[in-house]
């Protein structure tokens, strides 16, 4: 693995680190299985791609698209408690309206950023290549969001927000309003996840409608992997642990992509991908969100 | 696998001693590509095949490499920064996602992109005729102006054609903005089916039937890829169905007019030894298909209740049986 590859490898890790932060809120701190991130990733990329391309600023763009993400996790959350639909097919439907509305925002399914302003554009001037300059910033927003986070959690809120997700029962006995816990989780969750792709969308050149696909894959594998090499019950730990599950996992690809190293090519990356999530689930002691995730849906 | 070095260096030395002189220096092509599909592996597979030709041979002088990205834009990105970390004398990015990724990481390295339908709109170059930079390439955009002309040819008292196309996809979207801006020049009417998944081509279809004379499937993989639901639609309806693929022909299409990427691939190749022997990507007019091919089907055609022209069937490089 050269550098720079090296270097691209943190930068989209890091990236994609936004993603696994929102998903070990839903997944692991709400206890809510949320597929939404699917769409909502590539949402935020559409709603930073068409703003930046009519001219907005680009940090005011970035910021429109959290809050786009946080609608659209409002919206499964509002489909699951209003209506009770089962959470996981709650996000579904999200999942999937949110790809002909991103269609509907960007107007046609890729818009290229490669000669518009970015967030990146201020910091151009310093004189750092690309390749140094983007995994920097990445790792900037991710000090900056990680942070929150980890502070968030550790509030009063963000204790209730905790208790909703290991014991609602008990959580409503204390006095926390688990629904509004749940509304405010989940559009945080997605607003990172919206995030994710508004910087993927700047640092890359292009939104694309494809650009979602297997983003909840991605983000487990990262917030697994994490977990099995950093385990803690300290909050600031399980949030270092995901982003560094991310990176990762972006560097075993990197080593996939190189086909010198074990025989690999990039055509085996997807069965890396597989082999890497099924042998952090198969380590003893790690708590599996999937099997999780059916125990309840059988308990229901 | 140890035993095998001092052999294949051995094998090395000797072709480089046979290649002597007339091409001394190595070249690394390396292209990638957003997923592995037979359209965009054919145009990998006309690069390299032109590049043989050219004097630049895999295991001689030249280190081809190939990189899928299975479709996920985040790998394709990635593929990208390594490719620009190993510094190669040109990148050949296939497809609009690969381009995209791939110039947006590097002002340096020659880029030739290819199987690109619109690299104005995707922001790859500033304009055809003058790139500019670092970055130049074909595109495969089908040449619908042609295959206006060959519908009217074929079907005169057409005036109607009903176009199928799935919204999602990026170059479907371009290519019906070029049906409606050529479509009237030679005296049609577009009616629009959108079907964004293949299990919905037949029921975009059947929304044609009555109103067109004449159905045209764009090069959409999902529509494409669900050809014979249009083929039904059009022999229980007796509606001629055209198609921008000449793959679709034998698969039920009455004609025709297209390009294969192979073509594509060497034609591309002839630009990457353009750039290899040292003329600057900003400096290269981005290309359009240079070689088409018409392929008809007649016996479809009587099905369809059409009869093609014989000055058309005597045109055509392929007659389907």
């Amino acid at each position: 693995m050269n550098q720079i590859a090296f270097l691209g490898a943190l930068e989209i890790g890091l990236v994609y680190g936004l993603v696994a932060l929102g998903v070990f809120l839903s997944f692991r701190v709400l206890n809510f299985p949320d597929l939404t991130v699917d769409g909502s990733f590539p949402l935020g990329a559409a709603v930073t791609a068409a703003l930046i391309v009519v001219g907005t600023d680009p940090y005011l763009a970035t910021g429109a698209a959290m809050l786009a993400g946080a609608v659209a996790g409002m919206v499964t959350a509002f489909l699951n408690l209003r209506f009770k639909i089962l959470h996981l097919l709650a996000s579904i439907l999200t999942m999937i309206a949110l790809y002909s509305i991103n269609l509907r925002i960007m107007g046609r399914p890729n818009l290229a950023l490669i000669t518009e302003p970015t967030v990146l554009t201020p910091f151009e001037g310093l004189g750092l290549p690309g390749f140094y300059l983007k995994p920097l910033f990445a790792l900037a927003v991710l000090l900056l969001i990680g942070g929150l986070l980890a502070r968030f959690l550790a509030s009063d809120y963000g204790l209730g927000l905790r208790a909703t997700g290991a014991n609602a029962r008990m959580a409503r006995a204390q006095g926390v309003a688990t629904g509004r816990s749940t509304y405010v989780g989940m559009a945080l969750s997605n607003a990172m996840a919206a995030l994710g792709g508004a910087l993927f969308a700047q640092m890359n050149g292009f939104a694309d409608i494809t650009m979602g696909t297997g983003t909840i894959v991605v983000g487990l594998a990262a917030v697994i992997v994490g977990e099995v090499v950093l385990r803690s019950r300290l909050i600031v730990i399980a949030v270092v642990a995901c982003v560094l599950g991310s990176v990762l996992y972006r560097i075993a690809i990197a080593l996939a992509l190189n086909a010198d190293v074990l025989g690999l090519q990039s055509s085996d990356l997807n069965l890396v991908t597989a082999i890497l999530v099924a042998a952090a689930l198969i380590l003893p002691g790690v708590r599996n969100p999937i099997k999780a995730l059916f125990a309840k849906v059988a308990a229901r | 696998m140890r035993e095998n070095i001092p052999a294949g260096a051995a094998a090395l030395l000797l072709s480089a001693m046979i290649a002597g002189g007339a091409l001394a220096e190595d070249v690394h092509v390396a292209t990638t590509a957003i997923v592995e599909h037979p359209a965009l592996d054919a145009a990998r597979d006309g690069v390299r095949d032109e590049l043989k030709e050219a004097g630049y041979e895999v295991g001689k002088n030249l280190t081809f490499t190939y990189e899928s990205a299975q479709g996920n834009p985040g790998t394709a990105a990635q593929i990208a920064r390594k490719l620009i970390g190993d510094k190669p004398s040109v990148i050949v990015p296939i497809s609009t996602p690969s381009a995209q990724a791939v110039v947006a990481a590097t002002k340096d390295i020659p880029v030739v992109f290819t199987a690109v339908t619109d690299p104005v709109g995707a922001k790859l170059v500033g304009s055809l005729d003058k790139p500019g930079g670092n970055v130049t390439g074909m595109s495969d955009l089908s040449p619908i102006g042609k295959h206006m002309a060959l519908i009217k040819e074929i079907t005169p008292r057409a005036k109607t054609i009903g176009v199928p196309f799935n919204p999602g996809e990026a170059n479907s979207v371009t290519l019906l903005e070029l049906i409606r801006k050529h479509a009237p020049e030679h005296g049609l009417e577009v009616v629009e089916a959108p079907a964004p998944k293949s299990a919905e081509v037949l029921a975009a279809a059947q929304s044609l039937i009555g109103k067109v004379d004449a159905i045209y499937v764009p090069t959409d993989n999902t529509i494409v890829s669900a050809f014979e639901a249009v083929v039904k639609i059009g022999v229980e309806n007796r509606i001629p169905v055209y198609a921008g693929d000449t793959d679709s022909v034998p698969r039920g299409a009455i004609a025709a007019l297209g390009f294969n990427y192979y073509d594509v691939g060497r034609q591309t190749g002839k630009m990457v030894v353009r750039v290899l022997k040292g003329e600057n990507p900003g400096d290269l007019a981005v290309e359009g298909v240079e070689i088409t091919e018409l392929h008809v089907n007649p016996a479809m055609a009587e099905k369809m209740g059409v009869e093609l022209p014989e000055a058309v069937v005597a045109r055509a490089k392929t007659v389907v049986k």
